[in-house]
């Protein structure tokens, strides 16, 4: 890495839900990463700054904080995309209650994918073959929506129906139903639309399409969520569910 | 909201996309013609046509209404569910009513 280059003048929430925005001057670096600036921060500046990371190379999904207005997950997200003014603002999650400083509470994130019926219900046992699936199918293309989601919160953070109604289910969850309704291997399917045609689910977006926008991982929630109101208007339609 | 709403909501928007243009149309047709009150009146007194046209242009709109009043108050006041539903239920019935009133007045 080469030296410093010049200073970014950073602010770091600090406090729980009532707290402030504090100053701190970090060294510009070649390459830099904004979880680059939080962690050098926190070694070097105030050991006490609290945050959330771990494999930092955009798998794990913890890292995800608000950049100059913006969820983003921080260890991919370099320094030369977000400051060129060399001013970076950096504070927690939006729509989830904030522990310390940079690190959200995700409970209520992961209980909603919990409520969206998120879990796979297997239909066979292992004494069964393996289920042969042909990856052109439309519905195993469809099943690729959620696939690659990190769980970062990044799309629940940005998301405005989020804001505005605390029992929508958010874009994550309802995108990894929307995967595990086109899985054929899965067998919870009629749980899962009654559960995500209940209010606070798919019918509650209105396609914003922030998620879309925001994703990481250039997936798409509102097109999942899209198919999940077609899917569970042609059940009510049949009356395979009630609400 | 849940999908029974969601379907209503749709439902009653594709009844009234053509009811719409339709109600703009006679505006048209109403003003280059110079017809006079008296003129209307005339056709749409007694006529089972217009009574059903009106009647089903306000049924469907104070049910479109309602549920997208019933929305925002959940998403943008510190209305519980229920207490918003209760609002957009007295709402619509509102709606309902002076719309009815409405066509009566042209229709009978």
């Amino acid at each position: 890495m080469s030296g410093t280059l010049f200073e970014l003048s950073v602010s770091l929430w600090r406090g729980g839900q009532e707290g402030r925005y504090e100053n701190y001057h970090v060294p510009r670096r070649a390459s830099q990463t904004v979880l680059d600036v939080v962690t050098f921060v926190q070694r070097h500046l105030d050991p006490t700054l609290s945050y959330r990371f771990a494999c930092r190379v955009g798998v794990c999904g913890s890292c995800a904080m608000t950049v100059n207005g913006r969820p983003r997950w921080t260890c991919r997200t370099h320094v030369s995309k977000v400051a060129d003014s060399g001013r970076l603002e950096i504070g927690p999650l939006a729509n989830l209650p904030v522990i310390k400083d940079l690190t959200t509470d995700m409970e209520q994130f992961f209980v909603k994918w919990q409520r969206a019926k998120g879990a796979f219900v297997p239909s066979q046992t292992r004494r069964d073959a393996i289920a042969q699936i042909r990856p052109d199918t439309p519905a195993r293309v469809a099943a690729d929506a959620a696939i690659e989601c990190i769980n970062c919160g990044v799309c629940y953070a940005g998301c405005d129906t989020v804001r505005w109604n605390s029992a929508y289910l958010g874009p994550a969850a309802l995108t990894r139903a929307w995967t595990l309704i086109n899985d054929e291997r899965d067998a919870g399917n009629a749980a899962r639309l009654q559960a995500i045609s209940a209010s606070g689910g798919c019918h509650a977006c209105h396609s914003h399409q922030s998620c879309q926008e925001l994703c990481p991982q250039a997936l798409n929630p509102t097109a999942a969520i899209a198919g999940l109101k077609k899917r569970t208007t042609a059940a009510y339609l049949k009356g395979e569910i009630k609400p | 909201m849940n999908v029974r709403l969601y379907v209503w909501q749709r439902a009653t928007a594709a009844v009234m996309a053509p009811l719409v243009l339709g109600h703009i149309a006679l505006i048209f047709y109403a003003t280059r013609q110079g017809l006079t009150a008296a003129d209307i009146l005339a056709r749409t007194q007694g006529s089972i046509v217009w009574a059903a046209y009106y009647g089903v242009f306000v049924a469907a709109a104070s049910i479109h209404a309602a549920i997208g009043v019933r929305n925002v108050l959940g998403e943008w006041s510190p209305l519980t569910e229920r207490r918003a539903g209760m609002f957009a239920l007295l709402f619509g019935l509102i709606l309902a009513a002076l719309g009815a009133r409405a066509v009566a007045a042209v229709v009978l």
